[in-house]
């Protein structure tokens, strides 16, 4: 913590118990010039008819005054003021420390751990294509998922624009549980280049290029086939180093298959001219410190069970 | 207006103009206020567009009700006050008239902008550059006036309501201006010249004083007169003024940090902001007893009179609540009320229970004397009763709502399963906040209808006083 210089320092603890002793001499001195009983005496000040009487503090209130000054004074000893630390003790890594509010947060975290960690270990030594039959484990799996993964990949895990769905065994980097594992700790980042490998690209080229790629898929029935034909060539030029000569991506470079007419960033001719046309950089941010390992392997079980069983179709 | 009633000796004219405008502003923005409470209940009332949103409406909200409506309340008061308790008029009738349109200049500027999503999004004080500038001459304007006005009293000694007033007004523009330094980038955008953790810690010393300076010390100057003048009785103790108003306002200042608790703000910084919260509790309570205790002995006097029932019942909430922030301001509390709707609660029952029953108080008081009726010759009594049920009731609806909301979101968002997960995602604590959120509506909806019926009520009243001027004629 960046210390305060001896002039701040002194500053603070001089206004916060400045203020304090102010307060404490105020209700002493009022209290002190008084007899106790209720007096039917008023000040002789008149304002518009308006009278004062001069009654004594009521002592309760006197005595609940000090009572939040005694509590002042405490709870600052407690918690400290200034470059002062407070008497207040936190255990971090072992070793116990002055409070702060950082220290009581990596405190909260650590008892957190140690209290969840059996909950994942039982699970780490059962291998993931295993740990899919069990139930509770997928349920566990679900919950990291839904406080952590939903916000991007939808909470059914579907995706939506630019965020892969997870669900229909379509992989950017890999679908075994290794690949998903290495994908959740260390996170990727998915980078296509505006107009791939040639910069000199020109409008013409972009059109016949989507045409083409429109082209590969299948079911795709309207595409315009001489544009396509056109588009070939320059696909060969500027796509197949990431996209493969056949168009069927490559796991090492993310790059997608843009045959099986599915699409991370829309399918249809604007949006595959607007991806050729500006590239996409998409980014899965790793996960690694803020899991542990079992705790890892617990969701990418959950990932994994979400397509696995399309494996054996 | 009919220059009739005008006082011989007293400016009366600009109390009548910001009376009037009180409960015009009061029901304009309260209004506003179930708008929005209602667009939480039921998002579609957003109609998806940008001006008449939430997130534009909310902030015309609270400048509303406190700096239209609460301002409207204090200027009308103040000015009474002042030449009553001083026996002297006002030091410039120019001054009261510019406050008067200045401040009504500067309520259309922020019910243009606001809308239009122009903000320096400092909360309670939006406003961009040059409606600032305009508040700070239209403030000093109303500085000058009213110490003035003391400076020249005939009185010997200075009433403690007039006391609250003036600190209410230095400290007010000491504050507007720090908070608001800023360095304008066109006519409508400007950025604050303070930065990060700095900026956030002078918005809180700003937004928090907001509440204690605007919302507490100016109304204390308001129950400091009515409630005497209302109950015919002498005020408590004035040693007990003297010690809680200097104990109130000198802790007050430090307090603000309490709402940066676990933030980026230095430990030590949000410790000494909790504990000064925590001293206040006495002094704020200080103001309650001596109003409550002036009653002694005209107890009987709330069967029969409204007026002192809205009076009492909002010294009663100022208690509650100043005994609720306090405790809000403990770490350990706040790291459960933060963020959730306990806070709109606990603003609310002192926005609502206190600031707006005492000032609803104080018109019903004032508003026939303004216009040359007999003190208390309000339209009808039996509709000041109704209002003051409907407001009672709406109140504690409110509140209540948002206290059980606030308490259940604070537990679903900590609320964590064995394996160290989330039990809610937040959209389910949203979920579980929706019927709150209508019985919220319900208890604001019954405080503005309880404005409305003062709306007519006072509508009745001049003209009655202005009927009986014509018959005199």
């Amino acid at each position: 913590m960046d210390a305060l210089s001896t002039f701040w320092n002194i500053w603070v603890f001089a206004i916060v118990f400045g203020t304090l002793i102010a307060c404490g001499l105020l209700i002493r001195f009022a209290s002190n010039q008084t007899d106790d009983g209720e007096t039917t005496e008023t000040t002789g000040h008149v304002y518009d008819g308006i009278e004062e009487y001069d009654n004594p503090l009521p002592r309760w209130w006197v005595m609940m005054f000090w009572a939040t000054i005694v509590f002042a004074v405490a709870y600052i000893a407690a918690y400290g003021l200034g470059n002062m630390n407070g008497f207040l003790k936190v255990e971090v890594d072992g070793k116990q420390v002055p409070w702060s509010q950082t220290a009581q947060w990596q405190n909260e975290v650590e008892q957190f751990d140690i209290k969840v960690a059996p909950v994942f270990e039982k699970y780490a030594a059962t291998p993931i294509v295993e740990l899919v039959n069990n139930e509770e484990a997928l349920q566990t799996g679900q919950r990291i998922f839904a406080s952590n993964c939903s916000v991007c990949h939808g909470s059914s895990a579907k995706g939506s624009q630019g965020f892969p769905n997870l669900t229909d065994n379509d992989w950017l980097y890999g679908g075994t549980p290794e690949d998903i594992v290495k994908t959740i700790t260390h996170g990727r980042h998915g980078m296509m280049p505006a107009k791939g490998l040639m910069p000199t690209m020109t409008d013409e080229q972009i059109i016949q290029t989507a045409q083409y790629v429109r082209s590969l898929n299948d079911d795709d029935l309207t595409y315009d086939a001489a544009q396509a034909e056109a588009g070939a060539g320059v696909f060969a030029q500027a796509c197949t180093a990431c996209h493969g000569a056949d168009a069927k991506g490559m796991l090492i470079t993310g790059a997608p298959n843009l045959t099986d007419n599915v699409w991370l960033y829309g399918g249809s001719t604007k949006q595959i001219e607007f991806t050729i046309r500006n590239g996409r950089s998409g980014k899965m941010p790793a996960q690694g410190d803020r899991f542990s390992k079992e705790q890892i392997h617990v969701l990418a079980a959950y990932v994994y069970s979400l397509s696995y069983k399309e494996d054996t179709k | 207006m009919s220059t009739a009633f005008d006082h011989p000796e007293y400016n009366y004219k600009v109390v009548r103009q910001f009376a009037i405008m009180t409960v015009v502003w009061g029901i304009v923005g309260m209004a506003v206020g179930v708008l929005i409470a209602a667009q939480l209940a039921w998002p579609a009332l957003n109609f998806d567009t940008p001006w008449f949103s939430f997130g534009r409406l909310r902030p015309l909200h609270t400048n509303t009700v406190i700096f239209a409506f609460g301002g409207s309340a204090l200027f009308a008061t103040s000015y009474y006050i002042v030449q009553r308790t001083c026996q002297t008029r006002l030091f410039s009738d120019t001054m009261a008239s510019f406050t008067f349109w200045g401040w009504q200049a500067v309520i259309i500027c922020a019910a243009i902008t606001l809308p239009m999503g122009l903000t320096s999004t400092k909360e309670y004080a939006e406003l961009e550059w040059p409606i600032d500038i305009l508040i700070a001459i239209v403030w000093v304007t109303y500085c000058v006036n009213f110490i003035g006005t003391i400076m020249k009293r005939k009185e010997k000694h200075i009433y403690v309501a007039n006391w609250f007033f003036a600190a209410f007004m230095i400290m007010v523009a000491v504050l507007h201006v720090g908070n608001n330094i800023a360095i304008p980038v066109t006519m409508f955008k400007s950025y604050s010249a303070y930065a990060g953790t700095v900026d956030a810690m002078v918005q809180w010393w700003w937004g928090h004083n907001a509440v204690g300076f605007f919302l507490t010390a100016g109304f204390l100057g308001i129950m400091y007169y009515f409630v005497p003048k209302q109950a015919e009785r002498p005020v408590y103790s004035y040693r007990l003024s003297i010690v809680h108003f200097w104990a109130l306002i000198s802790l007050y200042v430090w307090a603000g940090s309490h709402h940066l608790h676990y933030s980026s703000l230095p430990d030590w910084a949000q410790t000494a902001g909790m504990v000064m919260s925590l001293v206040l509790l006495a002094p704020s309570w200080g103001g309650m007893i001596n109003g409550m205790m002036t009653l002694s002995g005209a107890w009987h006097k709330l069967r029969t009179d409204p007026i002192l029932r809205f009076l009492v019942v909002s010294l009663s909430f100022y208690g509650m609540s100043t005994f609720e922030g306090p405790m809000m301001a403990i770490k350990t509390v706040n790291a459960l009320s933060h963020n959730t709707d306990w806070t709109i609660g606990h603003v609310h029952s002192g926005a609502l229970g206190w600031v707006a029953m005492v000032s609803i108080g104080a018109m019903y008081h004032l508003i026939p004397i303004l216009f040359g009726l007999k003190p208390g010759a309000m339209h009808s009594t039996k509709l000041i009763n109704v209002h003051f049920w409907l407001a009672t009731i709406g109140t504690v609806l409110y509140i209540a709502a948002m206290w059980v909301n606030g308490i259940m979101q604070g537990l679903m968002w900590r609320a964590v399963n064995a394996d160290g997960t989330l039990t809610y995602s937040f959209v389910q604590s949203v979920e579980a906040s929706i019927p709150g959120y209508i019985v919220r509506v319900i208890g604001g909806a019954l405080f503005l209808t309880g404005m409305l019926i003062m709306a007519y009520n006072v509508y009745k009243t001049v003209n009655r006083s202005e009927n009986a001027v014509t018959a005199q004629a």
